[in-house]
């Protein structure tokens, strides 16, 4: 009986006191291992900085898994509050207007202060609508930077190209001389296409590259990249480049191994590279360019992902998602994931506390990602929208493996690169007639 | 003699309605909803969509990939089948012969069965690593390359030794036990009438195998088409690029990670066509020629 009793008034007080009840949110990501670790730590210390929201933070696989699970729970209306959607998905996501609110919109009607100009040019307006208003928050944001062995190039006496004709002339005959394979890469539709067109300021697709409607083309079939694939051809016949098939690792082994002396990843590389003895000192700087294409380089834009706020939850759960984006968005929050992680920090404010810590001297790898996206911008440098992306870069990564296993030629290649996307763009605008 | 039977229609319908319904729920509903979406192109939120007809359809048949993928699927299910059925008899037969530590013996050969696809798709990954997998040095040692993930062919016959290497097991399995229910009167018979092994083999034991066989041709081409996605999978790693993949994995690609629903389902109803063709045709034509004693 007095157990009973307990009981009830316990239920009493729980049911007079709803103002103490704290809003739990959840929040579907794709960040596994270490990187999981920080996501669920950063959980804890905003659990743990205030009483009135607990947030759960859940791992769903990869970040297509990701998105097809939140794909899913939606349908079912059972979704998250919360769900980090990658690049390749931002217009599967945008696309959906119901689905998500606007952060811009969710911060707004929150009372919480945004402003777009407080964040890194080159991360604004990727997951912006055509208006330039904010929808998804950028998440962990990286960039594809060049990484070099330094002793490497010590030995071979050169210092890192800036452009790629320094590369093939004077670059890479020295480094292969010195025993190396001078270059290797890990993504070709990130690096040698999408940045490849950031990077020299080339339109990407119609319709300001896929932002401003849906019967848009891609404009992948140009010349100036079809040079570059004919360049890289020709450099893996003569020893400059190796390619170590799609796979991301597959591609980062050689340069760890010590065999490749140049490598192109992810800034957020720089993380995983410091924490292994490689037995030779690294650093990074900027992603070369053709001088033949231009003599004006521009910024690149964001890979990773975005946050975004799912829509058919309650106010008070809305406002605990604001809460949450808010402490995100703190410059506290963000050197801590800049540090962990490598993702660059989203904001110039965190950006200005990293440097103010002296972070960058010791690592100077950490800040190129940084600088890299806050160079000049072009007409071309913000990103791009298209959907179904996620097969358009199958279908570049298919070819580009055509091309350099000797199967198919650059032109050939491309010709199909740009028929295939046109007709998933086109698909995709019917899904959401 | 009085035949057993229920005296109402409502019990043995009664009795048979959890099985309907699981049927219903789990097969019907789906295949239902497959052919309809097949025939729209959706927002995989559910906000909009557009019927589109056969388009769908139209579109995968003209694709030179698909049918690429779909060739590739075919040549690659008679090799995995093949071979998975012919090591396995190989191996059965000398078992059945083996006298002293039979047992051990055929434990050994079974332990495979064990393993999960994609556990054997990542145990050939890490045979044919591209700098240190003991696969990759052997085939070095004949002056080839080995590069699994680039180099298209290499790909595809680490799937297919994976493939294989998976399912001899189960086959062996079968092909003991139908070897050790052939009499062994009617072995003897043999032995007195014809002196040569090979062709006692071929002329005796292997048509008293038959339903054995068949039974086994038809779990294993399921399974090459079907059950080899978790191997396909591991070996690409989650990256098709310009690797090999085969039906249900494109499928899975375009549907799950592309989440394109309309163009999935009309390959899903594709493979199911193609699996009732399938079926039909053993048992129509292959079965009719096999004698069950």
């Amino acid at each position: 009986m007095p157990r009973i009793k307990l009981a009830g008034v316990a239920a009493a007080l729980a049911m007079s006191a709803p103002a103490y009840a704290q809003t739990e949110i959840e929040l579907w990501h794709a960040m596994g291992g270490a990187l999981g670790e920080t996501v669920n730590q950063i959980a804890e210390d905003f659990n743990a900085s205030q009483d009135d929201v607990v947030l759960t933070p859940v791992f769903k696989g990869t970040y297509e898994e990701t998105l097809t699970a939140g794909i899913a729970a939606f349908r079912a209306g059972e979704q998250p509050n919360i769900i980090q959607v990658f690049d390749a998905g931002a217009a599967t996501v945008i696309g959906a207007e119901g689905a998500t609110i606007p952060v811009q919109d969710l911060l707004a009607d929150n009372g919480v202060a945004f402003d777009i100009e407080d964040y890194i040019s080159g991360v604004r307006y990727f997951y912006a609508d055509s208006d330039g208003k904010m929808i998804g928050m950028p998440f962990n944001s990286s960039s594809p930077i060049m990484y070099y062995n330094v002793d490497a190039l010590e030995a071979a006496g050169v210092t890192p190209p800036a452009t790629w004709e320094e590369f093939q002339e004077t670059t890479a005959p020295a480094l292969a001389e010195a025993g190396y394979i001078p270059l290797a890469q890990s993504h070709l539709p990130w690096i040698f296409t999408e940045n490849f067109m950031s990077r020299h300021n080339l339109p990407f697709a119609t319709n300001n590259n896929g932002y401003d409607g849906l019967d848009t083309q891609i404009l992948v079939n140009n010349d100036a990249i079809k040079a570059h694939f004919t360049a890289v051809t020709e450099w893996q016949e003569r020893g400059y480049f190796e390619w170590y098939g799609t796979g991301w690792g597959d591609n980062q082994t050689p340069f760890e191994e010590g065999k490749v002396a140049i490598w192109l990843g992810s800034s957020g590389s720089f993380g995983g590279l410091a924490q292994k003895d490689l037995g030779f000192d690294f650093s990074a700087t900027y992603l070369p360019y053709w001088e033949a294409v231009t003599t004006e380089p521009k910024q690149t834009f964001i890979g990773g992902a975005a946050l975004f706020a799912m829509s058919g939850k309650s106010d008070e759960e809305n406002a605990a998602t604001a809460k949450f984006f808010d402490y995100l968005a703190s410059t506290e929050t963000q050197v801590f994931w800049h540090k962990e992680t490598g993702y660059v920090p989203i904001t110039e404010a965190a950006y200005a506390a990293a440097k103010a810590e002296g972070y960058y001297e010791e690592q100077p790898a950490a800040e190129v990602g940084i600088q890299q996206l806050s160079l000049d911008a072009g007409d071309n440098t913000r990103g791009y929208r298209m959907g179904f992306y996620v097969q358009i870069r199958d279908v570049m990564n298919r070819e580009y493996g055509r091309i350099l296993t000797g199967e198919t030629s650059v032109d050939d290649a491309f010709a199909t690169i740009e028929e295939e996307a046109n007709q998933l763009l086109a698909r995709f605008a019917q899904t959401q007639g | 003699m009085k035949r057993a039977g229920f005296d109402t229609l409502s019990l043995p319908v009664l009795l048979l309605l959890p099985q309907l319904v699981i049927i219903a729920v789990f097969f019907y509903w789906p295949t239902i909803v497959a052919l309809q979406s097949s025939f729209y192109l959706q927002d995989p939120f559910g906000f909009g969509s557009t019927f589109v007809g056969l388009q769908n359809y139209a579109d995968l048949f003209s694709s030179r990939e698909y049918r690429k993928i779909a060739w590739f699927t075919v040549t690659f299910s008679i090799l995995v089948t093949f071979f998975s059925l012919a090591i396995a008899l190989v191996l059965a037969v000398k078992a059945d012969k083996v006298l002293r530590g039979a047992k051990t013996y055929r434990t050994l050969l079974m332990w495979v069965y064990a393993v999960a696809p994609p556990v054997a798709g990542f145990i050939a990954v890490i045979m044919f690593n591209q700098s240190w997998g003991p696969l990759t040095e052997f085939f070095g040692l004949f002056g080839h390359t080995y590069m699994v993930g680039v180099n298209f062919n290499d790909t595809a016959f680490a799937m297919i030794l994976a493939s294989v290497w998976k399912q001899v097991p189960v086959n062996f399995i079968f092909f003991l036990s139908g070897l050790q229910s052939i009499p062994r009167s009617v072995r003897e018979a043999a032995m007195i009438d014809n002196r040569s092994a090979t062709s006692r083999f071929w002329d005796v034991t292997f048509p008293l195998l038959a339903p054995t066989g068949f039974f086994l041709l038809i779990i294993n081409i399921t399974y090459s088409l079907f059950d080899t996605f978790g191997i396909v999978d591991t070996v690409v790693k989650g990256e098709p690029g310009n690797n090999p993949m085969t039906l249900v994995y494109k499928v899975y690609v375009d549907g799950f990670r592309g989440n394109d629903l309309g163009g999935s389902s009309a390959q899903s109803v594709i493979l199911m066509v193609l699996v009732l063709a399938l079926t039909i045709f053993q048992f129509r034509l292959i079965e009719r020629r096999i004698h069950y004693t």
